[in-house]
């Protein structure tokens, strides 16, 4: 096991100097004037941006360039982001709170709406619920992130008015802005943080804030989790040792909940990799939707803005968190099922 | 490795009757999918896509720079739904690019009902007629999803069989290639590849197809891996058949059957990814017939003016719906394709 977790580590730095090397590399395909007004910030720097090219050695070929960029990150300094007027670790630092919030609340429902109808459905095939669950999966993977999150706010936003946008209210923001408001921000997230603080007020409308998003985020995987424990729970439920536990009299519930619920959820922790990128696909589009301001919604109006450094900094990130999850994944396989060893 | 010999005692001991079109219709593998309502269902959807994009031209009205690119003139604007005339062959397969773009019904700046704008769904603000967009955008859609497939298959095609069939540092270097382009998420990757090279539909449809080959380049490489320990292989291989010949010759026909159908499946989610891009606004330009940007405007149009909440609930509703139906339909096609393909679900 250890040595799996080693050798699975030990992909990390490939991924990063992967993505990285080829970010690099596909940034050759611009002129360096084209790099360049990416980095000016006035009017002035934009007219002179042979300045720009000298001073960064935005001319030098590539491996120079990337060795420089190297440098850099060794010493901390992942760039500067336009976007958020920062430097990229600040932002990445200040805006991964709120995503891991939204994504936490979002594993809820996937696991327990997942899971619980999906074992209902495989109990009960072909009865109500089954088919109720099917349909359900259907429409709830073919809902598209964008398209769920705008109908949402069209109607319980525009329409009914009970959730709003963002991440809490107004006032919410002002009374807790400052060193002198006596908020302490000790993790980050903003429903455990007000719990800290005793402020029960801004718990309840960061929860608020929370219920659209994280519906959003959570419907294309759940159908998806729950497709995969229905049937992986029908395959279990025909397997001669389930039979052998009912011959030997063992109550019903124990059979389905103890023998065979149990060595269901292996397919379902296989999947969960996949979905843990869904999410972060999700997050991007969920935040710019719902205006939360996470890792996501940096993102994509980093894009639009053509930061560069913001946009590599996102990806390495990400993609060294997906590995990371992954790797997590893995392990939680070989807890689960014994019959597995990484050796 | 069952079904294919199935497959050839098949032929040996029963002769092929009608052509293969109703055999293909006759087939075990057509009969399980004409049962199944869902699949159907989904079939249907995805036929009525295909039928909307082939039909565009004829249940829309162009706009003026369309017609100006067709040599048509307000006199003449019937031509383009008139099978006698050069201009109608001429927008139904090669229509000039000005065709996409939406035309505006009106510079309004909130969005107009469809009583109000005397159209057939409404127009978004700044005029934009949302059925026009829909419709146009349904070949937008095809047209990304089939280019996207088609590249990255061929991307797959390549990296998976020269992994396959050299091995060795060949094979690990790639697959490890392979393996770090898969750990990024998908949408992020292509973000950052659009950001990159710069916004527009093009290079949305290459950062897509670099996003989307690793999958293809895994089953292939698996696949090969199977084929070529048989023995006809290894008699082609002891004639004197060298790499190229024996991959492209002997190795490829045999698995790429299953690896095609994977891959036009995938053309619902594809078309999804390119949507999401494009809401983003990393896609095509403002205006463009194209469902992700249609359904952008929605953003701006949540709330309606005071006292009337669902005032312009045309603007999310109706590309929303249009999104939603097409990847149902794939979803619905894509599941019923696996479970037949699964020989453990027999």
């Amino acid at each position: 096991m250890f040595v799996f977790i080693i050798r699975r580590l030990s992909f990390l730095p490939l991924v990063f100097f992967g993505v990285t090397i080829f970010i690099v590399l596909l940034m050759q395909v611009l002129s360096p004037y084209q790099r360049a007004a990416a980095f000016a910030q006035t009017e002035m720097q934009a007219r002179n941006l042979d300045a720009i090219i000298e001073q960064y050695g935005l001319d030098d070929p590539w491996y120079q360039q990337y060795g420089r960029w190297l440098n850099q990150v060794r010493q901390g300094n992942l760039g500067y982001s336009r976007t958020s007027s920062e430097p990229v670790l600040t932002t990445l630092r200040r805006r991964f709170p709120p995503t891991l919030e939204l994504a936490l609340f979002a594993i809820l429902p996937v696991i327990g709406v997942g899971i619980w109808l999906g074992t209902a459905a495989a109990l009960n095939r072909d009865k109500l619920i089954d088919q109720f669950t099917r349909v359900l999966s259907i429409l709830g993977w073919s809902l598209p992130t964008f398209v769920l999150g705008i109908w949402l706010l069209v109607i319980f936003y525009g329409a009914l008015g009970w959730f709003e946008p963002g991440r809490i209210n107004a006032q919410n923001i002002i009374s807790i802005a400052g060193e002198g408001s006596g908020f302490e921000r000790y993790t980050g997230l903003m429903t455990l943080d007000a719990l800290l603080n005793g402020r029960f007020d801004i718990f309840w409308d960061a929860l608020r804030h929370l219920v659209l998003p994280v519906i959003t985020l959570a419907v294309v995987s759940s159908a998806q989790i729950m497709r995969v424990m229905r049937s992986a729970l029908l395959e279990i439920l025909s397997q001669d040792y389930v039979r052998t536990a009912r011959a030997k009299g063992l109550q019903e519930s124990v059979v389905n909940h103890k023998h065979a619920r149990r060595n269901a959820l292996i397919p379902v922790i296989t999947l969960s990799g996949f979905v843990l990128i869904g999410l972060v696909n999700g997050v991007v589009i969920t935040e710019t939707i719902f205006n939360y301001p996470g890792l996501g919604q940096w993102a994509a109006q980093a894009a639009i803005n053509l930061d560069y450094a913001a946009i590599l900094g996102f990806a390495v990130f990400t993609a060294i968190l997906v590995v990371l999850a992954n790797l997590l994944v893995d392990v939680l396989y070989a807890v689960v099922d014994p019959r597995i060893r990484y050796d | 490795m069952d079904s294919t010999t199935g497959v050839a005692l098949e032929a040996v001991t029963e002769k092929p009757r009608g052509s293969v079109l109703q055999r293909w219709w006759a087939s075990k593998t057509m009969q399980r999918f004409r049962r199944n309502p869902l699949a159907l269902t989904g079939a249907l959807i995805v036929l009525a896509f295909i039928v909307t994009a082939t039909i565009a031209p004829l249940i829309t009205s162009p706009g003026r720079n369309c017609l100006r690119d067709l040599g048509l003139s307000a006199g003449t604007v019937s031509y383009a739904k008139n099978p006698t005339k050069a201009a109608f062959w001429k927008v139904m397969f090669t229509p000039p690019e000005t065709c996409y773009a939406v035309p505006r019904v009106g510079f309004s700046p909130v969005p107009k009902s469809a009583a109000e704008s005397n159209t057939l769904l409404g127009t978004t603000s700044r005029g934009y007629d949302i059925f026009y967009g829909l419709v146009w955008g349904t070949r937008t859609a095809f047209r990304i999803g089939v280019i996207v497939v088609g590249v990255s298959l061929i991307m797959g095609l390549l990296v998976g069989s020269v992994a396959a069939y050299f091995g060795g540092w060949v094979d690990s270097l790639l697959m490890r290639f392979t393996d770090v382009v898969i750990a990024v998420p998908a949408l992020v990757l292509a973000l950052v590849i659009v950001t990159v090279l710069g916004i527009s539909i093009n290079n949305l449809m290459i950062a897509i197809a670099i996003v989307s080959w690793p999958n293809y380049a895994r089953v292939l490489r698996g696949d090969i891996l199977q084929v070529k320990e048989l023995e006809y292989v290894t008699s082609a291989r002891a004639l004197g058949r060298r790499a190229p010949g024996l991959i492209f010759k002997h190795i490829l026909p045999n698995s790429i059957g299953p690896l095609v159908i994977i891959a036009s499946l995938d053309i619902g989610s594809i078309v999804l990814t390119a949507a999401a891009l494009s809401f983003l606004g990393l896609g095509a330009p403002i205006g463009y017939a194209d469902w992700g940007q249609m359904i952008s405007f929605a953003r701006e149009w949540i709330l309606g003016p005071p006292g009337q909440p669902l005032a312009y609930w045309y603007v999310s509703f109706w590309p929303g719906l249009i999104i939603v139906l097409f990847v149902l339909g794939w979803n619905l096609l894509g599941d019923a394709f696996r479970d037949v393909l699964d020989p453990r679900s027999a």
